[in-house]
Formats: structure tokens, C-alpha cells, sequence
């Protein structure tokens, strides 16, 4: 089972990983430590791999820092839900492979605490006997999801996605 | 059927006609990067994609203005390691003191308009300040267009800003960038590209403000028409012009004659008020400063409100030019001995503290009015701190009084 973690509008990447623990200010500590340190340290101290991040609008605004999504992916984070994604952050995550869905019947179903199972290949979230459908990932990100992110992509295609 | 200016400096760029919503892989004309995250990419490149030198080491540029100079070990090291690869590799570098990427790239002239200049960092709409396309990546895209030469970008829809009027005196281009912000929000344009008519009188400085914090309303790019004033110094290629047949998916009017000095309110940039509603406030820090606010023209506005005065006692007042030419041109003819006489505090030019990682982070209980374009908590130090963002006008005057203050009344 997997945790729910709940957060409201706007998260800012300063809230997910602050610039001060940038792997450029701290080279030898491990990025994932700092995930949501100081905006919420629960998270920094016990999240566990396949926890679900769930938000309200506009997730991840802010700076271009890709190590905010690094951070979330050394925490193995599962998926991310939210109303909305920043620009920078959506392509980010998309990137390095995180899964994240703009849903928001899932956004305002879950609670921050619920235990769900996560079933991305059949496509499916389940809270206890609720079964929620994921939303359709559009073609262009799922290309990239699926060949677990950018790199992987173009190592694999030689090419762009969409690009002949 | 016309195009906007995003569409036609993509169409250009990918060879083909293309609309909003579509997407491109085009090879961008500039792709710059920062210390903050060059070292970063380097090992992308290096140890993600497995590839030693970049395609086209001509149409990148490295700038050291994150932490500049290093202020520590680790940065110093880091550092050194971005100086090697641009030696090797014959790179561009702007090194420590240059100053602000942003600030650096359009006194070079590399950002022109009508090229497509992606950067490591999200205030790279800049470059829409002089027509081109610019806009923020992370590190793994920039590292892959290193390698390959290539990006890819989705077209994207038009938010079209029409300004009238003119400014009022002690009202100015941030006071309009943060009324932009208060009016459509912090993520009011997401995925869009912002225009702004209307502003063929405004100089170069006030349209570097007003497309750095197009991203802070959620904008891939934010771009002035480079037509008006700045036409000469940055001539235009004949096929960008505004379209008057071009489709907006959206429109927004704004007077400037209405217009009265904004301040963005802890912690969220588009929670703006009225100045009048805010003075009083008092604060401990004021900086001047940022690839937002920290140009001649933003030094100078601060020395006509400071000239023979000094600031208030218990407030530093921070000074961080956002390139040595800035730096410089206040020199030599005094505005800066005026800053200095009133008590300022001068570092190196730079980001500076604006992301709190050096030159004057801010503690628990500070205060901060800064000239900056964001104020999100923990953005410049302790997440206790409160940061208020404003025009240099305000922030001067906030210096001399020790709390919040209308310039216009002083």
C-alpha cells in the first residue's frame, strides 16, 4: 500500500527542495533527503517508495530546478495527481520518468493519509473497495513514460519523440 | 491566417509553418547555462547519455552568476570543472563578476530577435525583452540538446497584453510586471506564451523587467515586439513583425495612467497589493538587485531618491549590479557614490542573494523588500524569513525610512 500525501495550490519547487540544498551547495548529500525538508519534513523523514503525491493546482511553479523532480524520484514517488502542473515541472518529470496525471476526481477523492494501491499498467488507483479509472496520459508523454523518460528515449529511438 | 510571434519565430526554426499546439523539435539558436547546474549536465551528458562533446559548442554559453564567486569548496570545485569543459570543448564562459546570465546574454547580443534561446533556468523568458523566444528547461533537456543539437517544444497559444498610457512618476515596469502578475496570476498564462504591445517607447531595461516574470505568471516565454525604441540596437529579421492577423487566446487591456506602485506580499508572487495598503511595514533588508531589477536605469532611480540621504538604522540596504557593465556605467557618473554614501552594501554582480545561498541570506527574523521577482518561502534563506517584492523606487525608499514607504511622498 502505498501513502497518500496531500498538499494544497502552488507548490513552488523552493517548497520541494530549496535552492540551499542544491546538489551544487551540498555535492555529497543525497538530493532525495531534502524532498519537501522544510515545507513538510514528515515527508523528508518517512516517505517510502511508491507513496502518491496528490495536489491542488499548479504543482511544481517556480524554478527550472530539475533536482526538486530528482528529489522525487530518489524517493521513488509513484505518481503525482494534481488540478495542474507548472510548465518546467510537468516536462521535467516527464523526463526522468515520474508519472504524474492531471485528474482531478482522484484530486479531490483522496485525503492525505489514505492508503491506496497504485495499478498504472491496467491503469487503475484503489482506496479500499473505491476503484478510480487513471486519466489518459496524452501520446507525446506516454511515449516518453513508457520508455522510462527522456534519455532512455532517445538512447532507445535515436531521435526525439514525434521527430522523424 | 496570421501568427503570432512564438509561431513565427518556431515556424522559422523548425522550417515549416507551424500553430499553436503543435510540436516541434528545432534546433535552438543559443542554449545557455549557469554554475548553479552546468556541473549537473555535464555528468548528464557524460554519464547518462554516454557522450563526450557537445554538437554545436558555438551556440552555447556558460555564465557564472548563481554563486559568484564560489563560497565554497564544493562550488569553487564545481566551478573549476565548468571552466575545464568550456576550455576543452571551446565554449563560451562569462565568468565570476560578468555578471547575471540574462542580463549578459543581451549585452553580448547573442539573444537577438528571433532566435530560440533556451536556458537552465526559468527567468530565460528574458530574452523576450529583445524579440527573441526564451525559455527555461532542466538539466536533462539542456544536456540533450548539448548533445544533439535539437529540443523539442510544444507551439504554444498567445496571452497578448495591451498596454496604454504612460507611467506616472514613481511608477515603472515592475509595478506593471507585478500588476500582470496580481491581474492573471501566478499561473494565469501556464504553458503559454505572454506579448506585450503597446511599449514601442518603453527603453530596454523596463522590458528585461517586465519578460523576467513572465514566468512567474506560469509563461514559456514572455516576448516584447522589438520594434520602438530598441529597433536599431537590435534590428529585427524581416519576417517578425506583429501580425494583425494573428489569433490570441486571450487579450488583456491594461492602463498605465492607472497604474500605482505594486508590492508582491509573502509568499506568493501574484499576492499583490496597492503600495498604499502595505507602507509602514517595517523591514530589516532591502535589496536592489536581480536580473529583474538590477540594471543602470534601476541603480539610478534608487540614487535620485537617496542622493545626500542615509538609510534608515537597522536596515542594510544590499546593492548587487546585474553585470559588471551596469556596475560600471553607475561608477562613472557617481550613482553609485550616491548609493554608497547612503549607507549601501555592494557585492559582486550576480544573482546575489536572491535564491539565499550566499551574500546576505536571510535569517528567521528578517524582513526583506527586495526588487526581486519572487518571494516564495525559504526562496532567500530561512522559510521564516518574509520577502516583499517591489520596484527599485520603493525599495529605496524603504531603505531610508525602515519600513515600507511610498516614494512619491518623500
Amino acid at each position: 500500500m502505498a501513502r497518500v500525501w496531500k498538499f494544497g495550490a502552488d507548490i513552488d519547487t523552493d517548497q520541494i527542495v530549496p535552492g540551499r540544498y542544491a546538489p551544487y551547495m551540498r555535492p555529497d548529500a543525497d538530493v532525495g533527503e531534502a524532498a519537501f525538508i522544510e515545507a513538510r519534513p514528515e515527508f523528508a523523514k518517512t516517505a517510502q517508495p511508491g507513496d502518491v503525491i496528490v495536489a491542488l493546482e499548479n504543482f511544481g511553479c517556480g524554478s527550472s530546478r530539475e533536482y526538486a523532480v530528482e528529489a522525487l524520484r530518489r524517493r521513488k514517488v509513484g505518481a503525482i495527481f494534481a488540478l495542474s502542473f507548472a510548465r518546467i515541472f510537468y516536462r521535467n518529470a516527464l523526463n526522468l520518468g515520474i508519472p504524474l496525471f492531471e485528474a482531478p476526481e482522484i484530486v479531490e477523492a483522496l485525503q492525505d493519509g489514505d492508503e491506496v494501491t497504485l495499478d498504472i499498467p491496467n491503469g487503475r488507483l484503489i482506496r479500499g473497495q473505491q476503484v478510480f479509472q487513471l486519466p489518459e496520459i496524452p501520446p507525446f508523454a506516454r511515449d516518453i513514460l513508457s520508455a522510462g523518460g527522456i534519455i532512455a528515449y532517445v538512447r532507445a529511438y535515436g531521435r526525439f519523440p514525434g521527430e522523424a | 491566417m496570421g501568427q503570432t510571434l512564438s509561431e513565427q519565430i518556431l515556424s522559422y526554426a523548425a522550417g515549416r509553418t507551424v500553430r499553436s499546439g503543435e510540436f516541434v523539435v528545432i534546433e535552438p539558436d543559443v542554449v545557455m547555462s549557469h554554475d548553479s547546474l552546468t556541473p549537473g549536465i555535464i555528468k548528464i551528458l557524460r554519464q547518462e547519455l554516454g557522450v563526450e562533446k557537445v554538437k554545436y559548442p558555438q551556440r552555447l554559453v556558460f555564465s557564472m552568476d548563481h554563486v559568484a564567486p564560489a563560497s565554497t569548496v564544493g562550488t569553487a570545485d564545481a566551478q573549476n570543472l565548468v571552466r575545464r569543459f568550456a576550455q576543452e570543448q571551446n565554449i563560451r564562459l562569462f565568468d565570476v563578476g560578468r555578471g547575471i546570465c540574462h542580463q549578459v546574454l543581451v549585452e553580448e547580443k547573442i539573444a537577438m530577435p528571433g532566435k530560440v534561446v533556451i536556458g537552465s533556468d526559468s527567468h530565460s523568458t528574458s530574452y523576450g525583452a529583445v524579440g527573441a523566444f526564451g525559455t527555461g528547461m532542466g538539466s536533462t533537456d539542456v544536456a540533450l540538446a548539448w548533445a544533439t543539437g535539437r529540443t523539442w517544444l510544444r507551439v504554444p497559444e498567445t496571452f497578448r497584453i495591451i498596454v496604454e498610457g504612460h507611467f506616472r512618476l514613481g511608477v515603472d515596469a515592475k509595478d506593471l510586471a507585478l500588476k500582470l502578475c496580481r491581474e492573471i496570476t501566478i499561473d494565469g498564462a501556464n504553458y503559454m506564451a505572454v506579448e506585450y504591445h503597446g511599449l514601442d517607447w518603453m527603453p530596454l531595461a523596463g522590458r528585461q523587467t517586465l519578460a523576467s516574470m513572465a514566468v512567474e505568471m506560469g509563461a514559456k516565454a514572455g516576448i516584447v515586439p522589438p520594434t520602438g525604441v530598441i529597433a536599431n540596437e537590435f534590428p529585427a529579421p524581416a519576417w517578425l513583425c506583429v501580425d494583425p492577423e494573428a489569433v490570441y487566446a486571450k487579450t488583456m487591456k491594461i492602463n498605465l495612467y492607472e497604474l500605482e506602485p505594486q508590492v508582491s506580499i509573502p509568499h506568493e508572487v501574484d499576492n499583490v497589493a496597492d503600495l498604499s495598503d502595505v507602507a509602514g511595514t517595517k523591514v530589516s533588508v532591502v535589496f536592489l538587485g536581480t536580473c529583474t531589477n538590477g540594471r543602470y536605469e534601476d541603480m539610478r532611480i534608487a540614487a535620485d531618491i537617496l542622493r545626500g540621504r542615509r538609510i534608515a538604522s537597522g536596515v542594510r540596504l544590499i546593492v548587487t549590479p546585474a553585470s559588471s557593465r551596469e556596475l560600471n556605467r553607475a561608477a562613472q557618473d557617481g550613482t553609485l557614490s550616491i548609493l554608497l554614501e547612503a549607507g549601501a552594501t555592494l557585492t559582486t554582480p550576480g544573482c546575489g542573494m536572491c535564491m539565499g545561498r550566499h551574500q546576505g541570506t536571510l535569517g528567521e527574523d528578517d524582513i526583506c523588500l527586495s526588487t526581486a521577482n519572487r518571494n516564495f518561502k525559504g526562496r532567500m534563506g530561512s522559510p521564516k524569513a518574509q520577502i516583499y517584492l517591489a520596484s527599485p523606487a520603493v525599495a529605496a525608499a524603504t531603505a531610508l525610512k525602515g519600513y515600507i514607504a511610498d516614494p512619491r511622498e518623500l
